[in-house]
């Protein structure tokens, strides 16, 4: 069988005494789209800090594709086609929406710099490839009318969008969505849900969910990875994992 | 009136030069939060390596071009070996380091080419005049403007049209975002330095034929680079060009109306009456911390 696309093995992240994963494994197959679900201070952002680079695990592999990255630096593994976005939007709020969506195309830009500054075939190639990528998604997104606007002056649901967006560009093989809801309206929520199904579609995604609106999870994923305390306390398809006692007394506290 | 027409002109010939040295300045700080004090003395490295390369016999372009390039791998080698490594550092860690770099460069000029002045040949003659109006300006004048705005209108295309420009102003932004969108951030900002060197030695070719050419010639530009940097607002690169020009009218003005003498003192008052009246400068943005 191929390998998977994502496969975490046994990963142990300690900050001096503090345990922030213990022995987690998992595995994302193409196309599947998982999420990772468990109380605050469960470790879920530090398992995507993990798989984009940011965290070096003491135990424990990550692998992309059947290729180790668990000592990557940050941007090979974007290159490489590992995509996220953040609970608290880094976003680049100085620029425009445009600006912010040509970065996101950056991984496929091959050519150096004295190929830019000479401009050359390929340079000038792979620049009207990535305003093409950029404007289609900016389309896709509904997010024309902010093309030119800095982002820090939008509000907090376009801005979530943009982040998408600047993940979409980038074709992503896997996308870390960290807890895209948060801070939304009910309303953006919905639109937020259907984006992302669209999104799977147009893009072919691999999506691994971080959320705490528990509907969103239902309603979306295919698999449910359960952290609690850094530790994987179930796994399975939605329905199963909500009636998981352990997962209920993990959310609500022992003897609910 | 006349006479006020030739101040300026004069003040804009001299701005145009602190515009380069203040661009070389804000492109690092904006970059790597780094405030190089290093910088002057790349610039003069650069004119050295020219001088050098023309008293070889290479012809003017090329031995400009080396100058440039000699600076600019200066400038990225030091921030490689020395700045990077010691990023995490204190504010202060990072200012001693760049000063002991210029401390170094000093010595390792003068040991190399002497501690006496040399003059430095240029295409352009100083003796030749236009006249507009009632205005006078040499040829070199008018040349070393010219020089100094074209280089600066590249450098703006550089950033604001070309994906690597894109790509500098991301890390300057958020580094950790920048890589996680696969831009190599080490690589860019060794780019950025290795740039900001070569636009310092394009102004120490530019400067060195009037001030003629020592181990310190940069001492005094490289303080007004400063200044007109501190004036424009650290952050931003039009800040950087608009406050070199004001920087060098100003000087002009004050030295044809008040005083020669202390006509130097007077970009120290601007870095004074900016810090106290507006710290974040003509065109920065005010100083936000995220916490």
């Amino acid at each position: 069988m191929a390998s998977p696309l994502l496969e975490v093995r046994g990963l142990t992240l300690r900050f001096g005494g503090v345990v922030a994963l213990q022995d987690v494994s998992l595995e994302v197959r193409a196309g599947e789209l998982v999420s990772l679900i468990g109380p605050n201070g469960a470790g879920k952002t530090s398992l995507f800090n993990c798989v984009c680079g940011l965290y070096r695990p003491q135990r424990g592999v990550v692998r992309l594709e059947g290729r180790d990255i668990t000592r990557a630096a940050p941007d090979t593994i974007a290159r490489m086609g590992v995509a996220r976005t953040f609970q608290n939007l880094e976003l680049f709020r100085g620029m425009t929406v445009l600006d912010n969506l040509l970065l996101g195309c950056h991984r496929h830009f091959r050519a150096g710099l004295w190929e830019v500054v000479l401009g050359t075939g390929r340079a000038v190639r792979e620049e009207v490839a990535q305003r093409e990528r950029a404007e289609a998604v900016l389309e896709f997104l509904d997010l024309q009318a902010y093309r030119d606007r800095p982002v820090a002056a939008l509000p907090h649901g376009v801005q979530k969008l943009v982040e998408l967006g600047r993940a979409l560009c980038s074709q992503p093989r896997l996308l870390l969505l960290d807890e895209p809801s948060a801070g939304l309206t009910a309303e953006d929520k919905d639109e937020l849900r259907y984006r992302l199904l669209d999104a799977r579609r147009a893009f072919g995604l691999t999506l691994v969910l971080v959320e705490h609106d528990l509907r969103m999870v239902m309603d979306l994923s295919e698999r449910v990875v359960v952290l609690d305390h850094g530790e994987v306390i179930a796994e399975g398809p939605p329905e199963r994992v909500q009636r998981d006692p352990r997962v209920v007394e993990a959310y609500l506290g022992v003897g609910a | 009136m006349t006479l006020a027409a030739q101040y300026v002109a004069n003040g804009l010939a001299s701005g145009g030069l602190y515009a380069l040295v203040a661009l070389g300045i804000v492109l690092l700080y904006r970059s790597s939060r780094v405030l190089n004090f290093a910088h002057g003395d790349l610039c003069t490295l650069g004119a050295f390596l020219a001088l050098s390369a023309l008293q070889a016999g290479w012809p003017y372009a090329a031995s400009v071009a080396a100058g440039l390039v000699g600076a600019g791998l200066a400038s990225a080698g030091f921030y490689q070996v020395l700045v990077r490594p010691v990023r995490e550092g204190t504010v202060l860690g990072l200012v001693i380091t760049t000063l002991g770099f210029a401390l170094f460069l000093g010595g390792f000029m003068a040991w190399v080419w002497g501690t006496d002045t040399k003059p430095f040949p240029s295409p352009m003659s100083d003796v030749r005049v236009y006249r507009l109006g009632g205005v006078v300006i040499s040829e070199l004048t008018a040349g070393s403007l010219a020089a100094a705005l074209v280089l600066v209108a590249l450098l703006s295309l550089l950033v604001q049209r070309t994906p690597l420009g894109l790509a500098m102003r991301a890390v300057a932004q958020n580094p950790v975002a920048a890589q996680l969108l696969g831009v190599p951030a080490r690589r860019v900002l060794a780019a950025t330095w290795a740039l900001a060197g070569m636009l310092g030695a394009s102004a120490g070719v530019l400067l060195a034929p009037v001030l003629l050419l020592d181990p310190f010639m940069m001492l005094d530009p490289f303080l007004k680079g400063f200044a007109a940097a501190v004036l424009g607002g650290m952050d931003s690169l039009p800040g950087a060009v608009v406050g070199g020009l004001t920087l060098g009218v100003a000087e002009s003005l004050f030295a044809g109306y008040v005083s020669v003498k202390f006509k130097a003192t007077l970009s120290f008052l601007v870095i004074v009456a900016v810090l106290l009246l507006k710290p974040e400068g003509l065109f920065g943005r005010p100083f936000e911390r995220r916490v």
